[in-house]
């Protein structure tokens, strides 16, 4: 049994964590907000610079890392500094997708990937909500290349991928797993458009509208209708991603509102000498800490069989969900008024913990889907 | 024990339906029901509609042009017109000054001052809490010094409600720095357009500016300003803060949000059936409609109390309590309920006439701001925190 961090990690953990404290401030995090590209350039290519999207990916893959403990450490950092960067997008999912299922050819993208090219994954649809399974686009086609048509929702960082890696349904119907396929599609292919827009909790994402968008045979990632164990592990892996984010958020909120209770006065002492608050403050240190094993548990379990690796995956997110949404509303009430302006720090941080349970299924969604697969 | 209404209090109430349905702008309520963005102008024509219906006043007297109505029927007007969803009665001059004015006011000052709240002349805002002193209010810091027939005012207020609407604010100031803190402090009437005085807009975390910062640097205010006697502002600000607490448990606000939200529910589709028949969720919204049928009747049983004469104490620390949480509860349903399109923050799409589409569902943006939004309720008008302390102190005597 160690539960310390191998000498790499440590030094990923350690550097990363440097070179975000001294590069992102929350002035830097508000323009990165309203600047049109929703992210900050200067921090995405410092952060290539260190090669942290390299410790997505694995030697096999041209990277220096892969495992789940390798992504928790690098999001947990991420989610510390509140950044959004399009790390997840690009490194995890439709990198990860092309890492996981695609041909030699199509892998020779990933050493562009990890030099900071933007690619997302345009998966999610209207009508999907949080199930993986629910696709309608439609491709048809075949060894003569494919044709797409159908509209994917809240894409992260839509407006500055060069490309996308998009489900389409090649058979079977909207909710069938059978039958899903994964093409690679540039962001400039005819017929592809898109709608950007900002996001609660910072960054930016899109609609991808496809209409009859055209791609060659070789666009294809994968074996055609074959994707969804691939999608799935792909959620698995990016829900340890931004459980870790979460976790990482935590952290900070729990170091600002610690010292918020011991500087802020009223009533003739600092409010963190009220036992009220400071039993509140306890229980949110116990949930931080739940936090931080279910991270834990899911990182160390993504690579076992899929009914207990998917077994934790909503169980993890689940957790996450719960102490997430105690975090951000106990640090908000513990500020009292500051911790309800734009302003301080605190509010996005809050915000984009918030934001954690809508994406990948929130903590009901897990609820259900851990019962369900614990029975089977 | 009689649940029902009388069949006065029934009369009533198909009263207030009717003007509703008569006078209320359809334009307003479709704004309101669609969490839409209301305007200055907004408030100002919803308050004129009822000023002209001699209806304003809510809880004022007769004698200064208000309805003269008792508790029932006041939550009586407040149930109905939330229903309908009508504009909220914005309360800094109609249920936090007006009430000191009649009270604690010079002849003058309510002859100048009242009919012009009415009238919509003047749109006042609150000038109570400083950077310092929040919950802890006695501690005010903003200093009004005498010179001859003026006060000259320095210092700083906060969170101060659409005070960006305003051209009068009341103030707690302190005049002196002798004896407890509470004995120092002074209510004063401050015309805003006054040179010195300047407002600073904060945007909260759900991107509106409603709140602001208000400064004030060598202000002359006219000694006439004055509400009361000097150094006795802290016995008008608690007479004031037991007004701000009418309706503080929210029930039709409450009623509201759970209508909003099973209509979410109902619509959402969650694993190819309808959201409201998901157990997991279903179970939550059924606990919440639960906890607010008990408040409302607790609610209620405080107003018969006030109808009867007796004053509200400590009930409306637990009304305030457990009214915000519930409130705060269907707010995190609703949001929850959106799902991922709780992320997407389109905000001109709440503008009037504003040609942008929204990014999902309309009702998506409005769930997500307001759940970001009402976390203030439990933290305003005395933290959920300062009214345990209340309830533990006055009623529990510990």
């Amino acid at each position: 049994m160690n539960f310390d961090l191998t000498e790499e990690r440590q030094m990923l953990q350690d550097g990363l964590r440097r070179y975000l404290r001294e590069n992102v401030t929350p002035e830097g995090l508000n323009e990165a907000t309203d600047s049109d590209t929703g992210h900050s350039e200067k921090v995405w290519e410092g952060l290539t610079e260190m090669g942290v999207i390299g410790a997505l990916f694995s030697e096999d893959d041209g990277g220096f890392g892969g495992a789940g403990f390798d992504l928790t450490v690098v999001f947990e950092e991420m989610g510390r500094a509140g950044v959004f960067e399009p790390l997840l997008e690009t490194g995890v999912l439709a990198g990860g997708l092309i890492a996981a299922l695609g041909s030699d050819a199509q892998k020779a993208q990933i050493e562009e990937i990890i030099g900071g090219k933007v690619l997302s994954f345009a998966h999610s649809e209207p009508r999907a909500r949080y199930d993986l399974n629910h696709v309608e686009t439609k491709a048809t086609g075949g060894g003569d290349g494919w044709t797409l048509s159908g509209t994917k929702t809240v894409v992260g960082h839509a407006a500055i991928a060069e490309a996308f890696v998009v489900s389409a349904r090649t058979a079977g119907d909207a909710a069938d797993e059978d039958g899903i396929s994964l093409f690679i599609v540039p962001a400039d292919a005819e017929g592809l458009t898109i709608r950007d827009y900002p996001l609660n909790g910072g960054g930016r994402a899109g609609e991808v509208f496809l209409e009859d968008v055209t791609v060659p045979a070789d666009a294809l990632l994968g074996e055609a209708g074959q994707a969804f164990p691939a999608i799935e592990k792909a959620a698995a892996r990016a829900t340890a991603a931004i459980s870790a984010e979460a976790l990482g958020l935590m952290e900070t909120i729990r170091a600002l509102t610690v010292g918020y209770l011991q500087q802020r006065r009223q009533f003739g002492q600092p409010i963190g000498k009220f036992q009220a608050l400071q039993h509140r403050m306890a229980d949110v240190l116990i949930e931080i800490e739940q936090a931080r094993s279910a991270v834990i548990n899911l990182a160390g379990h993504l690579e076992s069989p899929r009914a207990e690796r998917e077994r934790h995956v909503s169980a993890t997110k689940n957790l996450i969900g719960r102490a997430g949404r105690l975090v951000a509303e106990e640090s908000i009430q513990m500020h009292g008024g500051i911790g309800m302006t734009q302003e301080y720090a605190l509010g996005h941080l809050a915000k984009r913990l918030t934001m954690v349970d809508h994406r990948f299924g929130d903590s009901d969604f897990h609820l259900e889907r851990f019962i369900r697969l614990s029975a089977a | 024990m009689d649940l029902t209404y009388t069949d006065d209090q029934k009369a009533f109430r198909d009263e207030v339906r009717a003007f509703l349905d008569e006078k209320l702008p359809k334009r307003l309520s479709d704004k309101v029901a669609g969490g839409k963005r209301l305007t200055k102008e907004d408030y100002e024509d919803w308050h004129a509609i009822l000023n002209a219906q001699g209806w304003l006043g809510v809880n004022w007297p007769k004698e200064h042009g208000g309805t003269g109505w008792d508790a029932v029927q006041r939550h009586i007007f407040e149930e109905e017109t939330t229903r309908a969803h009508a504009p909220r009665i914005v309360p800094f001059g109609l249920n936090m000054l007006g009430p000191v004015l009649m009270k604690f006011g010079s002849k003058e000052q309510q002859a100048h001052y009242l009919p012009r709240i009415l009238n919509g002349d003047d749109w006042w805002c609150q000038g109570y809490s400083e950077p310092g002193a929040g919950s802890d209010l006695a501690s005010v810091k903003t200093t009004a010094v005498r010179e001859g027939e003026h006060y000259i005012v320095n210092g700083q207020k906060t969170w101060t409600t659409l005070g960006q609407y305003a051209n009068m604010i009341f103030c707690l100031v302190r005049t002196s720095k002798d004896g407890k803190p509470q004995e120092g402090i002074s209510f004063l009437l401050i015309d805003m357009d006054t040179p010195g005085v300047t407002v600073r807009p904060i945007v909260l975390i759900d991107g509106e500016a409603e709140v602001n910062e208000v400064w004030f640097e060598d202000v002359k205010v006219p000694a006439e300003n004055l509400v009361g006697e000097e150094n006795k502002g802290w016995t008008y600000a608690k007479y004031l803060l037991t007004h701000e607490r009418t309706n503080i448990a929210g029930v039709g606000f409450a009623t509201s949000a759970l209508a909003n939200l099973k209509r979410i529910a109902g619509l959402e589709q969650s694993g190819g059936k309808p959201l409201i028949q998901n157990p997991f969720f279903a179970a939550k919204m059924a606990q919440v409609e639960i906890d607010l049928m008990a408040m409302a009747t607790t609610n209620l049983r405080t107003i018969a109390a006030a109808a009867a004469g007796n004053a509200p104490g400590a009930e409306s620390s637990m009304l305030k309590i457990k009214g915000t949480v519930i409130r705060q509860e269907i707010n995190a349903l609703t949001r929850q309920a959106v799902g991922p399109y709780a992320m997407p923050f389109v905000s001109e799409a709440l503008d009037e006439g504003a040609n942008v589409e929204p990014v999902g569902p309309g009702y998506a943006l409005p769930a997500t701001q307001s759940y970001f939004n009402n976390r203030k309720l439990s933290i305003y008008g005395g933290s959920n925190e300062v009214q345990r302390q209340i309830i533990s102190k006055a009623i529990l005597e510990l």
